[in-house]
């Protein structure tokens, strides 16, 4: 008996995203289908692995992790370059942690110097991440959106709290910007028509739903981002058909299934295989359910999505 | 295609004699067309619309059940596409392949890891679910042997045969009568012989196709030779055509209604790197698998695999919930901070995941607000000060502090007051609102 393949075609398409410049720049998005339905519709670009950079000491990561950059970390520059050079990255994403005034509340204008510095260093495309500090994010942002006019970057994260101040900084610098609403398809859609009532090009927008990670709320952000695409794609929904985003590093790492020694948990196995898992699985879930770009730290968690990616392609 | 109400209604006897429970056979067509009615509740209905109805009525996607006792896998039975529409109904199982060409003390250690792969988590208790035996040495007689040690060393626990031969495949399941095992490997070539030796063993036919067409071939033709248990298989190996042929699986049976293919799917996840693996079974979950056969039982795999077989499994329509009790964060010693929150899942892994984090040792209550955070739980009456001060007071948490002080979160400091007034002797101190704001407000007080 013939099976006769029953395709789903949506009137909604996915903005194309183009970040950084010259002949490392990337584009994400521009898909008329749910995330590796190629089968059925067109997906011209293939998800993009930024690499996480800080710009202080990253103390609170896990040893599998923080062992991976102990060469480097403690300088943003040389952080930056090594993901480039030596892990083959194809974006960086700094976080400038050491702003949030408990960990040591860099200034803004010291935190624009090192964004300027990483912009020199590297070649691909920057993503610039404040610390989630909703007050002193909006200081550094404006700040560092200066420092990085011209570069194609993406700033983030805009928040209800302060995206104001930050949209208009990105726009001023004509920068991308992610702009996070936490884990509500209408948040979402809110956050986006507040950002472009104010001019904003919505083309320009980059979508974090907020992350999550595998077993700590792993299907809040999965059905939301799911919920999101479906939306943009069948509903032809313009507010929400910009790219989105799963910063999936700094939930991963933080969570006790990255952290417990085996000793503690022998039913848990192998520590270094189990914390690049927990990222790998995270990421590669998001990407199924509809993000475009993800935020990463492990570069074997990153090796694995990787492969799974190239799989993905039929 | 499922019918309308009004289509059963014209198949019933209408004579309202209410002996199924309902006012009218109007009502109760009604209650068919919406499966909350079965329509063995009818007396008087005819053999004909019996056929009918009883075809139309099926799930969509037949119900399978894999192996017997407490160990039994439920496979089939789903209604939707995506997680959020309704919830995800049988978790899938995941099966380890033993090839028949290992030795027999490698075989037997392969099927210990999986007798030990078992774990508590959230409650539930999750396992390697079955054993997929595969018969790559070609001969019955190794097999059989395989099959006769999995009948010894693990008994219980659910198996599938994989094979082409049929005379292999009967020697094989003669260990396994009466363990609803799965026949996998009927294909164009040996289709008959291989459904007769399921049917004899009372197993579930494994269909193993190269593609959808050939699959939806097979399974009509297993059909005509009375098979009616099918698990299927469209050929799909690399990661997007599982993808592909899950999603036009899923899609063709519930929204088409194309019976043929209305069966659990068998998804190969096997790699040599182990990690990638993970992630293709980790698709295989997501996106409509119900058996996912691996390579090896790792610790650390299966803790991934079975986490987020939890996660896509949960009821979207119904807040995942924490047990209600005081939960020790750290080593909390008698002059560690006491903190309460409410029982949704997301608030307390949040709320949890930051105290951990800024390695103050905690003690942190967390109260049945039916599901609901902290802003949500105390608008609907669930997180007042007399419910409050009632849990902790039954807790008897007292004689555990030096002080007897408890953090309240920033978004009730309003109850602060309230709350001193019924628990004599306490010092309510008002939070952080949100959870990000703890490990500063804890650094500071230690």
């Amino acid at each position: 008996m013939p099976f006769t393949p029953p395709k789903e075609s949506y009137n909604g398409k996915i903005f194309e995203l183009g970040l950084g410049n010259g002949e490392k720049a990337v584009a994400i998005g521009g898909e008329n289908v749910l995330s590796f339905h190629g089968f059925e519709g067109s997906t011209p670009r293939k998800p993009v692995i930024a690499l996480e950079v800080q710009d202080i000491v990253p103390d609170d990561w896990p040893q599998t992790v923080r062992e991976v950059y102990k060469d480097v970390y403690g300088d943003p520059v040389a952080w930056a370059v090594y993901c480039q050079d030596n892990l083959g990255a194809e974006a960086i994403a700094l976080r400038l942690a050491g702003t949030h005034p408990d960990r040591g509340d860099i200034s803004a204008e010291q935190a624009a110097e090192t964004v300027k510095k990483v912009l020199a260093a590297i070649k691909v495309p920057l993503i610039i991440l404040g610390s989630n500090h909703a007050e002193k994010d909006t200081a550094v942002l404006v700040k560092t959106a200066e420092a990085a006019k011209g570069s194609n970057c993406a700033i983030g994260k805009a928040q209800e709290a302060n995206y104001k101040t930050i949209a208009a900084a990105a726009m001023a610098n004509d920068l991308k910007l992610i702009a996070m609403s936490e884990l509500d398809i209408n948040l979402s859609k809110q956050l986006n028509i507040l950002i472009t009532q104010m001019g904003f090009d919505r083309e320009k927008l980059i979508t974090d739903p907020m992350c999550s990670a595998l077993s700590y709320g792993l299907e809040y952000t999965y059905s939301v981002m799911e919920r999101i695409k479906l939306a943009a794609l069948a509903q032809n929904d313009p507010v929400l058909q910009p790219p989105m985003l799963a910063d999936v590093g700094m939930y991963v790492w933080k969570v006790k299934e990255t952290q417990a020694p085996e000793a503690d948990l022998p039913e848990w196995g192998a520590l270094a295989e189990r914390g690049i898992a927990w990222e790998a699985v995270t990421a590669s879930s998001f990407l199924i359910s509809g993000a475009e770009l993800l935020i990463m730290r492990h570069p074997a968690a990153v090796e694995a999505v990787k492969k799974f990616i190239a799989e993905m392609e039929v | 295609m499922a019918l309308t109400g009004v289509e059963i209604f014209k198949m019933l006897p209408k004579t309202n004699c209410k002996k199924c429970g309902q006012p009218t056979c109007l009502a109760f067509a009604m209650k068919l067309a919406q499966r909350q009615a079965s329509l063995d509740q009818c007396p008087d209905v005819s053999e004909e619309a019996k056929q009918k109805l009883g075809e139309a009525s099926a799930p969509p996607i037949r119900p399978i059940k894999l192996g017997t006792g407490d160990k039994a896998v439920k496979m089939g039975e789903e209604t939707v596409l995506f997680r959020h529409e309704k919830k995800f109904v049988n978790p899938c199982a995941f099966a380890v392949k033993i090839e028949d060409t290992l030795t027999e003390a490698d075989a037997a250690k392969k099927m210990e890891e999986v007798l030990a792969s078992e774990i508590d988590r959230v409650g539930q208790k999750l396992r390697v679910d079955a054993l997929f035996l595969s018969n790559d040495s070609g001969d019955a007689a190794k097999l059989e042997a395989l099959a006769k040690l999995a009948a010894q060393k693990a008994p219980g626990v659910p198996v599938i045969i994989s094979t082409k031969n049929p005379d292999a495949a009967g020697a094989a399941l003669g260990h396994l009568s009466g363990q609803n095992a799965v026949l996998y490997g009927a294909d164009a070539g040996n289709l008959a012989g291989m459904a007769e030796k399921a049917k004899a063993a009372k197993a579930t036919l494994g269909i193993a196709a190269k593609n959808l067409d050939e699959l939806s071939d097979l399974t009509e033709k297993a059909k005509g030779l009375g098979i009616e248990d099918m698990v299927i298989d469209s050929g799909a190996r690399k990661a997007g055509e599982i993808l592909r042929d899950n999603t036009y699986i899923r899609r063709a049976a519930l929204k088409k209604g194309f019976k043929p293919v209305g069966y659990p799917v068998i998804n190969f996840a096997l790699r040599e790197d182990e990690m990638l693996e993970t992630l293709v079974a980790g698709l295989a979950v997501e996106k409509y698998g119900s058996i996912v056969v691996l390579g090896s039982v790792r610790k650390w795999k299966d803790l991934a695999l079975f986490s987020l077989r939890q996660n896509v499994y949960t009821d979207p329509q119904v807040p995942m919930q924490v047990q209600q009790k005081i939960y020790k964060i750290g080593e909390p010693g008698p002059k560690s901070p006491f903190l309460i929150t409410t029982n949704f899942s997301l608030t307390y892994f949040i709320v949890s995941g930051e105290i951990e984090n800024c390695k103050v040792p905690c003690r942190l209550a967390v109260m049945d607000s039916e599901g609901l955070s902290v802003l949500t739980a105390w608008a609907a009456g669930k997180f007042t000060a007399s419910k409050i001060s009632q849990f902790i007071t039954e807790s008897g948490i007292e004689g555990e502090l030096e002080q007897k002080e408890l953090i309240i979160p920033g978004y009730v400091a309003i109850l602060s007051g309230a709350i001193e007034d019924k628990l004599p002797g306490w010092k309510i101190t008002v939070g952080p609102r949100e959870a990000n704001g703890l490990p500063a407000f804890l650094k500071s007080r230690a």
